[in-house]
């Protein structure tokens, strides 16, 4: 019943730790840009735009979509925002596709940012909450005891969370948009790293980033025509997916939440994968503390519970190995928070549309975006192809 | 080509002020009396889509706590935006065109009274030339006010013919049932809070929350006796850069209203999101109703009860009450959200 959509174009900013240069506005309208660039459109093409971040209180304004309206040419248009916690860019891009799946609009451009040098991250997450308990331990805190969970569990060897971070940050070197560009990062300098929240080590933890992406998403005609005037690939959605659990409630199981499952085994029958490991060929995963990649190749059903560190120590996720993770650097090297998982989503696209440069796989006919936030609860994910569904 | 969407349930909340409930409190019962009403098991929705605010909330990530209110176990499908949940509606109806899902639950939460709202909202603008000024959302719907005083859109008299027509309707609202009837005359002659806005020019904050169940064709008639069609739906935006678009119109409003099919048909009723008793005339003009064929806000609008969050999503169950029940026909809903009317919803409901 759906209608086909597309990507058919990707735009993003380089991350960095404070874009002093611009102002939330001109960060947002660099990303739309280059994505209109991609796309061969101009912003008077749009029909509708949809825009996420993560909470408002990380730059200080409320609904700040409301005043970017001008920055985006938005008057008169359709201007949607979505706010779903850390998923927020993966949940905010299917919203957009949705307006095109639905027959609702042709060309939609949706948008993440976040600027957090404009405010400060920790203070935003940690205000006293009326009636609630205060949680001071900041995202580290949160993750860590899960993670200690996952190694006493599998009995994994330490050095697993090490090896990840040397990949991702490896990675980023070939990708110029990223925040880190760590040079000769090695397993031995990385097991030294200072210890932050145990077992997360400092270098196995994302940044904070100033950053934004843009996607340009359209009906099957608008695609057909762009590949035929360009005679470049476009990513088509074959399935995407949400889930969403409560954050507490007794027997939780966190190390391999039920929402992050059940998202995953959605998006493989709806994009008919039944083995994803050897059917997918790029993985843009939401990686933020370097041992999540084991955890999640476990939870979205590419290796058996308890086996996706042994992925990880046998390479399989590097970008020479046969289900690479992140070629981007992913969130361990650029996380620019509400656009975070939308990059993991344009990443993906970047790599079906053969639009990665030096972090390019050879030959992506599917990859996944997949994105989590709260406290590992909210689950968005797409799976992406060079063939049309 | 667009699937048939219909309202079959709605479930408010009575409003109040300064409550000492949570979000959770607010939502939990609201959201059972809606399924209730509908006649469906929390496990039979495809969809939740919820609006609400952080910075009412005064907490990031507030919104996580409704899914307790939920009780989202096993995982289900949800969405939030940061905003009406007439805007949460939408998405709900976007995500039923794509045929993933037969039913959606769209609800909303706003704790107007739990700080200071006028300041709070002061930080959707420009946070480099006009936030810093802190200029408050009642003063510049003010400026907006003199405005179309000036320019002859308005006069203080139909301003305050709105007020009393509010104060008496909400009276009759059991959602409401607060104010004391006066004549419009006797309302000019009130002080002016901020000139040339008097109090009850200005919407109440009040705290609610509100639900409505969504269905999709046969979904809808089999839960529901005489649904409450979403004919057309649209939504559009205007420059908040106050000195380049025109207050004493709502261009956003007329485009949204065309593209929901609302304009030229007769209208039996219209819930309009005015939160300022000049705004409910402009909002008229752009919608093209006449309050002599179209009985305005029924309800007592925002103006005897403005729940921030909630406010817009309770206009499409007030109209969708009065289509469910059989005394309308043909009902607009309509939602705001920014300063000066700068992002408008509309929609068209009607009745088998």
């Amino acid at each position: 019943m759906a209608e086909r959509c597309a990507v058919i174009g990707v735009g993003q900013t380089h991350h960095t730790a404070c874009r002093a240069d611009v102002s939330i506005a001109g960060l947002v309208r660099e990303a739309v840009d280059r994505a209109l660039e991609s796309a061969g459109m101009g912003i008077a093409d749009i029909d509708a735009i949809v825009i996420g971040k993560a909470p408002d209180m990380l730059e200080g304004i409320a609904m700040p979509e409301l005043w970017l309206a001008d920055a985006l040419a938005a008057h008169g248009k359709p201007l949607f925002r979505v706010h779903t916690a850390g998923s927020v860019g993966g949940s905010t891009a299917i919203v957009a596709a949705q307006h095109v799946m639905g027959g609702v609009h042709e060309r939609v451009l949706t948008i993440g940012f976040e600027k957090q040098s404009d405010g400060n991250t920790m203070w935003a997450l940690s205000v006293p909450i009326p009636f609630g308990m205060p949680v001071h331990a900041g995202a580290g805190g949160y993750f860590s005891p899960i993670v200690r969970t996952y190694i006493a569990r599998y009995d994994v060897p330490l050095h697993i969370g090490a090896m990840v971070a040397v990949k991702d940050r490896g990675n980023a070197l070939k990708n110029p948009y990223a925040h880190l560009h760590d040079e000769g990062l090695t397993l031995e300098k990385a097991m030294e790293s200072p210890m932050l929240w145990d077992p997360i080590r400092f270098v196995e933890t994302c940044p904070s980033s100033d950053g934004a992406i843009a996607l340009v998403l359209t009906d099957e005609a608008t695609a057909d025509a762009h590949v035929a005037d360009t005679g470049r690939s476009v990513a088509w959605i074959h399935a995407t997916a949400m889930r969403s659990e409560p954050t507490i409630f007794a027997g939780r199981e966190q190390v391999s939440p039920v929402a992050g499952e059940m998202c995953a085994a959605d998006l493989w029958r709806k994009g008919g994968i039944t083995n994803p490991a050897e059917e997918i060929d790029a993985v843009e995963m939401y990686v933020p503390f370097s041992w999540f990649e084991p955890m999640w190749l476990e939870n979205l059903g590419f290796a058996p519970k308890g086996d996706g560190w042994r992925f990880v120590e046998d390479g399989v996720t590097e970008m020479t190995g046969s289900l690479p993770v992140n070629a981007s650097g992913g969130v361990l090297s650029s996380n620019p928070i509400g656009a975070s998982g939308m990059l993991r989503f344009g990443e993906a696209a970047m790599q079906v549309m053969g639009l990665a440069g030096e972090h390019q796989i050879s030959d992506v006919r599917k990859a996944v975006g997949h994105a989590y936030g709260g406290g590992s609860q909210f689950f968005a994910m797409w799976l992406l192809g060079r063939d049309k569904p | 080509m667009s699937r048939d969407v219909a309202i079959v349930a709605t479930a408010q909340r009575p409003m109040e002020t300064h409550t000492l409930l949570t979000s959770v409190e607010l939502l939990a019962p609201t959201l059972i009396g809606v399924l209730e009403r509908a006649g469906i098991e929390r496990s039979e929705v495809g969809f939740w889509c919820h609006g609400s605010c952080d910075y009412m909330s005064g907490q990031p990530f507030s919104f996580i706590s409704a899914v307790d209110a939920i009780g989202a176990w096993p995982p289900i499908v949800e969405s939030h935006v940061e905003g009406d949940g007439a805007l949460a509606l939408y998405e709900a109806w976007v995500k039923i065109q794509t045929g993933e899902c037969d039913t959606a639950v769209v609800f909303a939460n706003g704790k107007t009274t739990a700080g200071t709202i006028d300041r709070v909202m002061t930080l959707q603008l420009d946070p480099y030339t006009v936030a810093p000024l802190w200029p408050g959302a009642t003063a510049l719907a003010a400026l907006q006010a003199r405005a179309c005083l000036d320019a002859g859109k308005v006069t203080e008299a139909a301003m305050a013919e709105v007020a009393a027509a509010s104060i008496s309707a909400g009276l009759a609202n059991p959602n409401v049932g607060w104010g004391v009837a006066a004549p419009a005359d006797e309302l000019l002659d009130r002080p002016y809070a901020t000139a040339p806005l008097r109090a009850h020019d200005c919407g109440l904050p009040v705290d609610g929350a509100v639900a409505v169940v969504l269905a999709a064709g046969d979904a809808a008639r089999s839960l529901c006796e005489r649904p409450a069609w979403i004919r057309g739906i649209d939504h559009r935006i205007d420059t908040q850069r106050l000195g380049a678009r025109s207050l004493t119109e709502s261009a956003s409003t007329a485009i949204a209203a065309r593209h929901a099919g609302v304009l030229g048909d007769r209208i039996d009723v219209a819930e309009l999101y005015a939160p300022y008793s000049h705004q409910l005339l402009l909002l008229l003009t752009a919608l093209g109703l006449d309050p002599e064929r179209t009985s305005i806000n029924p309800s007592g609008g925002a103006l005897c009860a403005n729940p921030q969050m909630a406010a817009g999503l309770v206009r499409f169950a007030e109209a969708a009450d009065r289509v469910l029940a059989g005394t309308a026909d043909r009902a607009v809903a309509h939602s705001t959200s920014g300063p000066c009317l700068q992002q408008n919803l509309v929609a068209l409901l009607e009745g088998e």
